[in-house]
């Protein structure tokens, strides 16, 4: 008997003498978060319906691999990887997605949320985990926790990539500039979440001045550290919307891709 | 205006315990601690709680209503239903003494093995200053009343006794925080020991402890994850190694 249960402690047979719905909010994320692996998953190995002149999904941008639709491929990075290895072929999406799936996997808010709903560990204050031994991020593989930097770096570069698809998004089919769509829109939106939640980031933060022993002496950090600050405090906010942003862009362009629905244009 | 309310009190000692109902007056603008009181005064006499201020200030009546750590002197008898039963009950992170009094000294055997501030040599007292825009940051840490809710929160420990020898807890985190933001300590080793000794690597962030603080210290958003990016520094961003090889960082210390 260990935990709550310990004999030193005092004698309560319940896990938790919680009387509110304690279970309601690791219930809720493990369903969103499910939903959202689920679909990810789905889409990655579709491998079709990423493109309709002039949108890209986020989850096949930037497309590397030589089965790229055509007008997909950015000249800077080319086409680096076939289309198949070892005679079975991989979706473009496969070569991308462990960065920003990596940025979201280590991020301090997200490690909260499914540290709770996935491995109830624990699944809410004070109620008491079902694990018997814990040893948290001290080794593998929850060490590998600690890349989140780097992934944040990453990130980064994939935020440019996805805001020049939003730039490109001002084109219409014929690849002409001047014009606005409903996809455009949703781009803007999600690109832009995108950009609040890499920037709100703890990471972020601490890179930018929160790793000063000084402010006095770095005024200009000491200021970009405060605003970066005000935006860390809805951090968890921007990592639910531009989840849901990333997904809904995905959303749209499968549906304009696929024939569904029309990319109506504004001008 | 007066109301009956119903209680349920945990009473026993190490050998042996539960939970008792009592039912009890309280009074319009009584907290918990108020009606706990009227309990001992007029049913239960002999009943043991720990309090001194009844402001939310001295930290010592920390215990566990309805399940959640809080403190007895903060919480309004008129934030529960007219039919609702109040259960009250020790911290459950900490051996039992009697009812609702555990033994709390793990805090401060935690507590002495942080090392104290490091003055700079050379410095007469007196002599030293500092700018508010340095301090500000740790002074967050200085409202805390040593209440140990989040302590008691912690899953670490709170769920695994094995644990308590490696585990500092959320309370001594933001000790170390405090101390490795101070502008003038000069101590070089905080963020190695707190990792290594004082397993700041154990805390999986689910911000218990934030959420229990009765201070509204943000706990994990200013002083844990923040140490953990300093220890990300010094022990795995082989870039920062670099610099500090070739002298351009602070050194792995």
């Amino acid at each position: 008997m260990s935990g709550v249960f310990s004999p030193t402690r005092a004698e309560i047979k319940e896990r938790t003498l919680r009387t509110d719905k304690w279970w309601l909010q690791p219930a809720i994320t493990f369903g969103v978060l499910l939903s959202f692996v689920i679909y990810a998953t789905f889409r990655t190995f579709e491998n079709k319906n990423y493109f309709a002149e002039p949108l890209i999904s986020p989850f096949y941008s930037p497309c590397l691999s030589a089965s790229c639709e055509p007008g997909t491929v950015l000249a800077i990075f080319g086409q680096p990887f076939n289309n198949q290895y070892f005679g079975i072929g991989i979706s473009p999406a496969l070569f991308i997605l462990i960065f920003p799936l990596g940025f979201r996997m280590t991020c301090y808010y997200y490690r909260k949320s499914y540290y709770r709903a996935f491995w109830m560990s624990p699944p809410a204050c004070a109620v008491a985990e079902p694990h018997t031994k814990y040893t948290g991020e001290t080794r593998a593989p929850l060490i590998l926790q600690n890349s989140h930097r780097w992934f944040f770096y990453i990130g980064l570069v994939f935020n440019v990539i996805l805001t020049w698809d939003t730039i490109l998004a001002f084109r219409n089919a014929e690849k002409e500039w001047g014009h606005m769509s409903v996809g455009t829109l949703v781009f803007i939106f999600s690109t832009t979440m995108l950009w609040l939640y890499s920037l709100s980031c703890h990471t972020c933060r601490h890179t930018l001045g929160g790793r000063l022993k000084h402010f006095s002496k770095h005024p200009i950090r000491y200021k970009v550290w405060t605003v970066v600050s005000a935006l860390n405090h809805k951090h968890p906010t921007f990592a639910w919307i531009s989840l849901f942003g990333v997904a809904g862009a995905d959303i749209y362009v499968r549906a304009v891709a696929s024939g569904a629905i029309t990319n109506f244009y504004f001008f | 205006m007066a109301r009956k309310l119903n209680l349920r009190i945990w009473r026993g000692d190490s050998t042996d315990g539960g939970l008792q109902n009592v039912q009890v007056e309280a009074n319009e603008g009584e907290v918990v601690l108020d009606v706990i009181h009227r309990v001992q005064a007029t049913q239960m006499g002999d009943l043991a709680v720990r309090w001194n201020c009844k402001a939310g200030k001295c930290g010592s009546c920390s215990m566990e209503i309805n399940g959640k750590p809080r403190l007895a002197c903060m919480i309004q008898v008129a934030s529960f239903g007219d039919n609702e039963t109040i259960t009250v009950t020790p911290l459950r992170a900490f051996p039992i003494i009697k009812d609702l009094v555990t033994d709390v000294s793990f805090n401060y055997k935690k507590a002495m093995e942080i090392p104290a501030y490091a003055h700079p040599d050379g410095l007469a007292p007196g002599d030293a200053r500092m700018e508010q825009v340095d301090v500000e940051r740790s002074q967050e840490f200085r409202k805390c009343i040593e209440c140990f809710l989040c302590q008691d929160v912690c899953h670490v420990v709170r769920d695994h006794e094995e644990n308590k020898k490696s585990f500092a807890g959320p309370r001594f985190f933001i000790r170390i925080a405090e101390l490795d933001m101070h502008p003038l300590d000069m101590l070089k080793n905080r963020k190695k020991t707190a990792q290594e000794e004082h397993g700041l690597g154990m805390c999986n962030i689910t911000k218990c402890c934030t959420e229990v603080c009765p201070e509204h210290i943000r706990i994990t958003d200013n002083a844990i994850i923040p140490m953990k990016e300093r220890v990300v520094d010094i022990k795995y961003d082989p870039l920062r190694w670099l610099g500090s090889k070739i002298g351009k960082r602070e050194g792995i210390v």
